[in-house]
């Protein structure tokens, strides 16, 4: 039985105890260190045996939904089983003993599977080169717009500061273009879900650095227009940037460049299933077509005649530089590597076709149940969208009510009040993985908190009631900042 | 092996409910011009025997050389149990803890890595970590330039003693939005950041001041000196710190101009070497600077029923909701490194982490004394270090670490390309991993190496 | 319906402006503006003394879901903020038009006031859905 709640590690703590044994010995000799520079006091850490941490930290994880345990439908995130094999072959102790800086002739084993690699992430979208070294989907949207501005610049277009996005994208995208010091142009989306192609055309001009597009778009359809969207903005002398946050739903069925995309960023923590992690590490990895090649990012693997070797600004002068200290996390990337080789060209075609089968089975049940997804009339692509409008007007039961409600039945909630644009939403993305009983049975657990929306709408509203926690109050949080624990405060409103 | 579950009977169930006859109509609105016939350039599947088999070969051929390599990733003594229980699957395989009753765990562990990195910086709040060391200084410097508004310039002074690939990655990301990163030159005889390099500056418009303690070269700041002249100045203070030293060292916050960000590599709090990743960045700061501050945020409230839990705060700040004017893109923090850190500093304490520290600076010390003894080794700065050290040789560094390096040795890290000013030097560490005997093989290989080349 | 007091003018990006007693404007913002965030957690208002620009953005009010620019209905310079939004930011939410204040301005031109929306033409812009 899981704990329901478990005190700080720091009140575990005991003045003089300690892992001991996992201490160095005291040198003898004294420190070097002039005294007004020494610490006057020691920092504030728990003193505890190891098994009170073992404990601790075991009880803690027992309070977590994660894909191991529960399904964990949550869109635009990719929530796929991670195969343990992954982890346990990038964890080989020689590949974690090995020193970022130690010389490349110690380290060919992992640079050939970082190359292999960038050849096969080219391969599955259709650009001619990618840079593996930013460390998270955003780092590598920064990336890539940063090569789009680098590469106006570069022809002296200095003009080109605008980067166009559709209303309906994820907050990273003009987060991101503010980032690169470009100005954001939102454009709206049709009733279907398409870009709204007048709009777009009224939008580009001699000011368009680029747009960054989804596809398919966070509204879970395929951007049936893509080809017309690539000829303006190419037309107008923009770019086409693909935000990979979808790439699981197309994987061998069309190339991100063959739609006519200039620059991709992809989440190898979706797509290729690295973990989460409870919130990262992930990796964002970059292929470009042949305009950009030179404005990679660095560094980028090159095998010369046996031997591997990582290039650098002196190889690359026009470069946007590095993102990362080292190699970026090159950890995540050996495990993407080990998926890609365990599912081969065959095994990726399927990951497509299943994540949409999943998809689409879960919409006609959903549909067929009496809820109502966002466009009827449009297949699903790898997630689906339910807007919860109704429920919401009768009974006053929002879509983050049902969400909370699905925690009671063991299950995560799907994403919710994303996208922006459609009312009270869920956002259901089942991925491959997931078997064909455990998509009925969030069929039946969403049928169920429908009925009690209309029957006992109060436990709706108030759930979850069996998790280790009741809904907590965000507002306080915000409010009355207590961001690190205070040894001398007393805990708030703590239950005897 | 694509671990999809669904048996044949499955897939005909569930496309008849769908209503379409073939798994391939539901990709029928991409257009035909576009659609990929199959995927070449990918090969063939391999079963996990034989991927298993793959990559034994491949770790062999990194090996397990005696290191001496520092320069910000540090190969430290990693308690079993950190990773046993941080690679739980209910911590590695869980997502952001957006839906905060169903991620208590993961959200205690942020505020508790909060509180111990808070307290090891000497500042008020921390973050849940943002990606590295090197990309959490330039999101420090992006925050720096919020909090000093009233600065017009965007002009930066960075010491020249900061990692240079802090450095390198600070301009590649900072100059997007014209952020402007001088240089301030390190004195040559003690290789630390002189006040009076920073005098040239005074009545000048500076943005903010970027110091890294200890430096690059290992060398201890003067960080009194440095943060008070900024302070005088109402120039916030950046520093760039190594989070084991905080336990020997004054943490940024009690320096005698204080601090207003701080930042670090958290990789040696537990975190493998992994050819460079993925390790975490940590930052911390006042509580008046909170708002500007990137990345996520963990704190400790209320639930319906009065029990304390914790979930993500201040998300206002952030990309999912400020879009086009959120602090940063960032989205992830490095969570599951995190997890491995809050392990490790529980399990080290107070004295363990000073010990550690203690150890290596003892030992770096032991290996500078053996190795300035061989003709043609020198120590660069006579300044007192934590634990690392520049050496000067006779003759052109790459031969002898190549030299040493066939004997298994990994002797350090040829500074010619970032430093050719220092001549033949060679930046060392000896962390508490390193024993007598491990120093002494160091010292004698090196001796040869030297003498074989000179007799040669 | 949200409250529209009669005595105030509006703009279309839901502050409100009272003429005080010797031409200084109180300002602040919107019932219906802060029913749209919600609960109100942080008010980051602009220094005294500081001089806006009409439509400039001089401050931000955050809810834990939303954070709403602050844009100045006129031009003039900052005389005070209501300090006690920093400890009780919940007062915008309570009393938008009251205890909720967020600063006072002297405008450059005491005319520019007339210009902003009056009660019915802000009364309008709700309607219209011109939220």
């Amino acid at each position: 039985m899981a704990p329901r709640q478990e005190p700080l590690i720091f009140q575990y703590s005991r003045a003089g105890r300690g892992a001991v044994d996992q201490w160095p010995r005291e040198p003898d000799t004294p420190l070097e260190i002039p005294r007004e520079l020494q610490r006057p006091r020691p920092p504030l850490l728990p003193e505890v045996s190891e098994l009170d941490a073992v404990r601790h930290f075991t009880r803690l994880s027992q309070l977590n939904f994660s894909i191991d345990t529960h399904f964990y439908p949550l869109g635009s995130c990719t929530m796929k089983y991670n195969p343990k094999a992954c982890n346990a072959l990038a964890t080989l102790p020689q590949f974690l003993a090995r020193h970022p800086l130690a010389p490349e002739s110690r380290g060919q084993g992992v640079l050939a599977c970082l190359h292999e690699l960038q050849e096969m992430l080219c391969a599955l979208t259709g650009m001619q080169a990618a840079a593996l070294g930013p460390m998270a989907g955003a780092q590598g949207e920064l990336a890539g717009v940063a090569m789009i501005l680098a590469h106006h610049r570069s022809r002296g277009d200095l003009a080109r500061r605008e980067i166009i996005v559709p209303q309906a994208a994820h907050g990273t995208n003009p987060a991101t273009a503010s980032m690169c010091g470009a100005t954001v142009r939102e454009i709206p989306v049709g009733a279907d879900g398409d870009v709204d192609i007048e709009a777009l055309r009224a939008a580009v001009g001699p000011a368009t650095a680029g747009i960054m597009l989804t596809n398919p778009s966070t509204l879970g359809v395929f951007e049936r227009r893509i080809v017309e969207v690539a000829e303006i903005v190419h037309a107008a002398g923009g770019l086409l940037y693909y935000d990979g946050a979808n790439l699981n739903a197309i994987l061998g069925k069309v190339r991100p460049a063959d739609m006519g995309f200039d620059v991709i960023h992809m989440n190898l923590h979706k797509t290729f299933s690295t973990p989460h992690g409870g919130g990262g590490p992930g990796a964002g990895a970059v292929g470009v077509g042949p305009l950009l090649e030179p404005f990679l990012p660095i560094p980028i693997v090159v095998r010369e005649a046996d031997h591997y070797r990582s290039l650098t600004e002196r190889d690359r002068p026009r470069t946007i530089g590095r993102l990362s200290a080292f190699m970026g996390n090159v950890g995540v990337l050996l495990r993407a590597y080990v998926y890609m080789r365990l599912l081969g060209s065959e095994g990726l075609s399927q990951v497509a076709e299943h994540a949409a089968l999943n998809a689409n089975y879960l919409l006609a049940r959903l549909a067929g149940a009496g809820f109502e997804v966002a466009y009827p009339s449009r297949r699903a692509s790898h997630e689906l969208i339910v807007t919860l409008e109704r429920q919401a007007r009768d009974s006053e039961v929002t879509a983050m009510d049902f969400a909370k409600r699905l925690l009671d039945y063991g299950m995560h909630a799907p994403t919710t009040y994303f996208p922006l644009l459609v009312p009270e939403c869920l956002l259901i993305e089942p991925t491959e993985t997931e078997s064909k009983e455990t998509l009925d049975a969030f069929v039946a657990a969403m049928v169920s908190i429908a009925r009690e929306a209309r029957e006992d709408p109060e436990r709706v509203r108030r759930a979850p009631h069996t998790l280790p926690v009741r809904r907590l109050d965000d507002v306080r949080a915000a409010k009355q900042l207590d961001l690190t624990w205070d040894p001398d405060a007393r805990a708030p409103d703590r239950p005897g | 092996m694509a671990f999809i579950p669904h048996t044949a009977a499955d897939v005909e169930e569930m496309l008849a409910v769908i209503g379409v006859a073939s798994v391939e109509q539901l990709f029928d609105e991409i257009p035909p011009s576009v659609r990929a016939r199959g995927l070449a350039g990918i090969g063939d599947a391999l079963n996990e025997m034989e991927v298993t088999r793959l990559m034994m070969s491949r770790a062999a051929s990194c090996g397990f050389a005696l290191s001496f390599i520092g320069a910000g990733a540090y190969e430290h003594h990693i308690p079993a149990a950190v990773w046993a229980i941080a690679a739980r699957g209910e911590f590695y395989s869980s997502y952001t803890p957006y839906q905060a009753e169903a991620s208590q765990g993961t959200l205690q562990a942020i505020y508790e890595f909060q509180t111990m990195i808070a307290s090891l910086s000497g500042m008020d709040v921390a973050n849940a970590s943002l990606y590295d060391g090197a990309s959490a200084f330039a999101e420090a410097l992006l925050m720096a330039a919020r909090i000093n508004r009233k600065s017009k310039s965007l002009r930066m002074l960075v010491s020249r003693a900061v990692h240079p690939h802090y450095r390198a990655v600070a301009r590649s990301i900072t100059s997007l939005q014209g952020l402007n990163l001088e240089e301030v030159e390190y004195d040559a005889a003690s290789g630390r950041t002189l006040v009076d390099s920073l005098r040239a500056h005074d009545g000048e418009d500076i943005t903010a001041l970027a110091i890294q303690q200890p430096n690059f070269f290992g060398v201890l700041e003067e960080v009194d000196g440095l943060s008070e002249w900024a302070r005088r100045r109402a120039i916030p203070v950046i520093a760039v710190v190594n989070p084991i030293s905080l336990a020997l060292l004054r943490p940024p916050g009690e320096w005698r101009g204080g601090a207003d960000v701080v930042v670090g590599e958290g990789q040696p709090l537990g975190v493998p070497l992994s050819s460079g990743g993925p390790y975490f960045g940590f930052m911390a700061t006042r509580m008046a600077h909170v708002r500007q501050m990137p990345g996520r945020i963990a704190g400790r409230t209320v639930d319906l029923a009065g029990h304390e839990g914790f979930t993500l705060t201040l998300q206002a700040r952030e990309q999912h909701i400020r879009r086009g004017r959120a602090t940063s893109n960032i989205c992830t923090n490095q969570g599951l490194m995190v997890t491995a850190a809050t392990l490790y500093l529980s399990l080290m304490g107070p004295q363990g982490l000073r010990r550690v520290a203690a150890a290596c600076h003892a030992r770096t010390r032991a290996l500078v004394e053996a190795l300035v003894r061989i003709p043609g080794v020198r120590a660069a700065f006579a300044a007192p270090r934590f634990h690392e050290a520049v050496l000067q040789l006779d003759r052109p560094v790459a031969p002898v670490l190549a030299a040493l390096e066939r004997r298994e040795i990994l002797a350090g890290l040829d500074l010619a390309p970032d430093y050719p000013e220092l001549g033949h030097a060679l930046l060392v560490c000896a962390t508490e991993t390193k024993t007598a005997a491990d120093i002494q093989v160091y010292a004698s290989a090196l001796g040869e190496a030297l003498e074989a080349r000179t007799a040669a | 319906m949200s409250r529209i007091p009669e005595d105030l003018r509006f703009t279309k990006t839901h502050e409100w402006v009272r003429v005080l007693p010797g031409g200084v404007v109180e300002v602040g913002i919107t019932d219906h503006a802060q029913d749209a965030l919600g609960d109100v957690v942080f008010v980051e208002a602009p220094e005294p003394g500081r001089r806006v620009a009409a439509g400039e953005s001089y401050g931000v009010v955050e809810s834990v879901k939303a954070a709403s620019d602050l844009y100045s209905p006129v031009a003039g310079e900052v005389t005070a903020v209501n300090g006690e939004l920093a400890s009780a930011p919940e007062r915008i939410n309570q009393d938008a038009y009251g205890a909720g204040w967020i600063a006072r301005i002297r405008p450059d031109d005491a005319a520019s006031v007339s210009e902003l929306l009056s009660p019915a033409d802000y009364r309008r812009l709700l309607e219209s859905g011109g939220g």
